[in-house]
């Protein structure tokens, strides 16, 4: 077990994607945020707060629960739903950013994109991560990445947030 | 060796005396604590207990009507191999023994058979109506010679037609068995009316409706003084009135079922109609009195209530199942267990209660008698020691109905001698050529 | 968790979890896409021995949402009104890949018995069994209850409930009963004493043959339907007797505290346990139970058959 980022290194990536949002989308006012749970909505939250004191205004945050469009349900015990919060704002016709913590098969983002149907046909949809590990199995990328981590499959990437778990590193674990 | 000298060795006597037996043409010749017979085949008990061969008073052999849930034959072997000697074939029969036709067939299929002694219980009403008298007295004289009668499976429940029933049968000493089942207050019920009945939404069968029945028989049989006997007693209530009754000098007997003794109503609690019995199985406390009711002889007997059915009427939703349960390969294994394991009887008093008792009852004359010197060897040994898995698929029956599938229960049945000749050797049915 | 049989299969937090769930699903129902994938490519048999359009096609609904094929297999104009046998029905549906069987039956335990039967391998989920239970519904009056009457809190610690009726013919009142008790509320029955089983006071609940005194200290009042067969039954007099001691008209509803609502499963006797008015009034809450009950029903087809085995449960 290795640590691969620590808190400042944390704190830093972070800082850096709130500004890279803002500089790739000319109209922040556009701009949503949604976090899919558990850790990924945290990260929207604490991208949100970079964000909205760079702007000067206040971006919009929510979090959006993809379990109900996973594709590998049937692979693993029921799993409780996790709540959805969409901003007052709603998403038709914005240019939405949805945060995770790792990017990995591609298979959560790919169910995030098919759950965003539901709620409506934002302008353009982004992603942004923590992490990407690589070994993707769909043809999705990150279009903001915290760090690029190459890992060997067997490895396991294990994020722990304050919020959630008392710390803020990521881990790197042989399984 | 001749096949009609058997010798016992090392039996233990209901009494504890361990003991050796010569059985000769049929009769107990000799008892003695040694006994050397060069001719004879020798049974080595190992101290397994011997009792006089198993008699029971409610058994039902489905045929004629039903031959696909049980035969007189397939009965016969299920007698046999829980240790019985005599079965007594209840009247609910497809057609019905309300007369001396009916009741002559089922005592010659017995005697076909020729593994136990088949004695027909005719109805006390045509078509167990309960509404005619049925030809009682044609059935008295009859070959089959009956004496005990009963519309089983129904309650005689006019108070009119049971004093009459009572009051007719006095000519030949005959006997009533009555279902004690007031049908007003069990239309449609399906199991013990209580805590259980009320969580699992089954229409609940309350035990008044029994004891009703008992308390106005009891003294029915006393007012015209003839013989009452109560089948299947199944509440705490029941064992209470009878109790009463018998210390009036009031003439009646009572059974007990071995599933009573054993099983309560939370048994039900599955769904497995397996468990649908007709009385229900009732609750703990109800279980309680039996016991000490057997115990303490207020209940006379135990009789299996032997009900077999056939799959489909088991397999199915619980209201839609017949009522029954097969019995008499574990009848004496659930004696023991709630009786003799238990400490509150010894093997003298089951003795009395799975053998002479019924026998004096329904006046089996063969049945029951001692196990002395001249008496005619109907013989059961079991081993108390040895246990059992019950498994439906080997029932001798026809039916697969047992509640007590995947019990161990204690208590093997080894041979069952009928007449001096073995119907059950070393746990195997033997088929009598009965020439 | 496999099957739904009882309330009492239940754990208070698998309870929870299933109204929490339901709680998220009922964005669903509200939004503009009414459908999810989640259930794509399995099979689920509505068993309907028993007629009950109104839950039937609130399961149906529940079923289509979430993307599963659904089978109707009702009685009328079928195999089993030719009286094949509930094995041979499930056998049927075993061999045509039900992944699960919704059954609501005459007969009380039919459900279990299909469960622990070996005739087929699929969830069983009791639609309502005889005068046993229905568990379904108790959960859709749970979720209702805790909307209505829970602030903070997710279970339903406090809240005061009267069940008032048949209960002794109501698999609707066990259920209830049940799930109401592992949650938390305080229940009392109110019923003509004839119309309580027998053994009912071994249930956790307070029992009253009196509906105007229990009326005014209650959050929640539960009315029962009153089967018309039990009116020639020596249940009750007739009635407008039972309607006059037990139904709840006008008169009643005002005696009814603050913020109390009032509940029916359906169908309504309007007129015999309850008036038209009441079941019309601001505190009836009986059209929202119907909606309610597609969302509950979506969850629990999401907890029995979203999830693969739990032996599979590695990441």
């Amino acid at each position: 077990m290795s640590i691969a980022l620590s808190a400042p290194d944390i704190s830093r990536a972070l800082k850096r994607i709130s500004h890279e949002i803002l500089e790739a989308n000319t109209s922040s006012d556009q701009i949503v945020l949604l976090g899919i749970p558990t850790r990924g909505a945290h990260l929207a939250l604490r991208i949100a707060a970079n964000m909205s004191s760079l702007a000067g205004h206040t971006i919009p945050v929510g979090m959006l629960d993809i379990t109900m469009h996973r594709d590998d349900l049937r692979m693993r015990p029921p799993r409780p739903i996790m709540p959805t919060s969409i901003p007052d704002s709603g998403i038709q016709g914005r240019d939405l950013v949805l945060i995770d913590d790792v990017l990995f098969s591609g298979r959560t983002i790919r169910a995030g994109l098919d759950a965003l149907g539901e709620i409506g046909r934002p302008h353009t949809v982004q992603l942004a991560v923590l992490i990407d590990r690589g070994h993707r199995e769909l043809p999705i990328r990150a279009d903001f990445v915290g760090k690029n981590l190459p890992t060997s499959i067997a490895q396991s990437v294990k994020v722990h947030l304050n919020e959630v778990d008392g710390i803020d590193e990521v881990l790197i674990e042989e399984s | 060796m001749s096949p009609h000298r058997y010798l016992i060795k090392g039996a233990t006597m209901p009494d504890g005396r361990i003991c050796d037996l010569l059985i000769v043409a049929g009769l107990i010749q000799t008892i003695s604590a040694k006994i050397e017979d060069t001719d004879a085949i020798v049974i080595k008990a190992n101290g397994s207990v011997i009792l006089p061969g198993l008699v029971d008073l409610h058994t039902h052999l489905r045929q004629p009507g039903r031959e696909d849930a049980e035969t007189v034959l397939s009965g016969s072997r299920a007698g046999a191999k829980g240790g019985f000697t005599a079965l007594s074939a209840m009247a609910n029969t497809s057609p019905v023994a309300d007369n001396a036709g009916v009741v002559e067939q089922v005592f010659r299929l017995g005697q076909q058979a020729g593994l136990v002694d088949v004695f027909p219980i005719g109805a006390v009403t045509q078509g167990l109506e309960g509404v005619v008298l049925a030809e009682i007295g044609a059935m008295a004289d009859s070959l089959a010679r009956v004496r005990v009668f009963s519309d089983d499976g129904n309650c005689v429940f006019d108070p009119l037609v049971m004093r009459r029933g009572l009051e007719y049968i006095k000519k030949f000493d005959g006997v009533i068995a009555q279902h004690a089942q007031e049908p007003r207050l069990t239309v449609g019920s399906q199991m013990n009316e209580g805590e259980v009945s009320a969580i699992l939404g089954l229409k609940g069968w309350p035990a008044i409706a029994e004891e009703a029945i008992i308390a106005r028989d009891v003294l029915l049989v006393d007012h015209v003084k003839s013989r009452l006997h109560i089948c299947h007693v199944t509440t705490a209530g029941g064992v209470e009135i009878i109790r009463w009754a018998k210390a009036r000098g009031i003439n009646v007997t009572a059974e007990v079922t071995p599933h009573h003794l054993l099983l309560t109503d939370d048994f039900a609690r599955s769904y497995d109609p397996v468990f649908k019995v007709n009385p229900p199985l009732r609750t703990e406390k109800d279980v309680m009195a039996l016991r000490e009711g057997l115990c303490d002889g207020t209940i006379d007997i135990v009789a299996t209530d032997h009900a077999p059915h056939s799959s489909e009427s088991k397999e199915c939703e619980w209201h839609e199942a017949s009522f029954g349960m097969l019995a008499l390969e574990t009848a004496l294994s659930i004696v023991q267990k709630t009786m003799i394991d238990s400490h509150l009887m010894n093997w003298t008093q089951v003795a009395n209660c799975l053998s002479t008792a019924p026998a004096r009852i329904a006046g089996y004359g063969d049945h029951g008698q001692p196990l002395q010197v001249g008496s005619i060897a109907n013989i059961t040994i079991v081993d108390p020691h040895a246990s059992w898995s019950v498994d439906r698929d080997l029932s001798a029956s026809k039916s697969r109905n047992t509640p007590f599938h995947g019990f161990e229960l204690p208590g093997v049945v080894t041979y069952t001698f009928f007449k001096g000749v073995p119907t059950l050797f070393a746990g195997a049915l033997v088929e009598n050529d009965v020439s | 968790m496999r099957h739904l049989l009882s309330i009492s299969d239940l754990t208070k937090v698998q309870a929870l979890s299933i109204l929490d769930t339901a709680t998220e699903l009922a964005r669903v129902s509200d939004g503009a896409v009414k459908k999810l994938p989640t259930l794509r490519g399995r099979t689920i048999v509505n068993l309907f021995v028993e007629d009950s359009t109104r839950t039937r096609i609130s399961f149906e609904a529940a079923a289509k949402r979430l993307s599963a094929d659904v089978i109707n297999f009702s009685a009328k104009g079928s195999s089993l009104s030719k009286g094949e046998s509930l094995k041979d029905t499930a056998l049927t549906l075993q061999a045509m890949g039900a992944d699960a069987v919704v059954i609501r039956h005459g007969a009380s335990g039919a459900p279990q018995r299909l469960a622990d039967s070996d005739w087929m391998r699929g969830s069983v989920i009791n639609a309502g069994d005889g005068t046993h239970e229905h568990p379904s519904q108790a959960l859709l009056d749970a979720f209702t209850i805790r909307k209505h009457c829970v602030k903070g809190g997710n279970d339903l610690v406090g809240v005061r409930v009267a069940i008032v009726g048949d209960i002794l013919h109501s698999r609707v009142a066990r259920s209830n009963v049940l799930l109401l008790n592992l949650l938390g509320a305080s229940v009392t029955l109110v019923a003509p004493p004839t119309l309580l089983p027998v053994g009912v006071e071994s249930w956790p609940v307070k029992i009253s043959y009196d509906l105007d005194k229990v009326i005014g200290s209650v959050d929640v009042v539960m009315m029962l339907r009153v089967q018309q067969e039990r009116m020639n039954d020596l249940f009750f007099p007739n009635a407008r007797e039972y309607s006059r001691y037990f139904g709840l008209n006008a008169d009643r509803l005002r005696l009814m505290s603050h913020n109390s609502i009032v509940m029916h499963p359906g169908p309504m006797n309007r007129g015999l346990e309850i008036a038209a008015e009441v079941a019309d009034s601001a505190r009836s809450v009986i059209v929202e139970q119907v909606a309610n009950g597609v969302s509950v029903r979506m969850a629990i087809l999401y907890v029995l058959l979203a999830g693969g085995p739990l032996e599979a449960g590695v990441k």
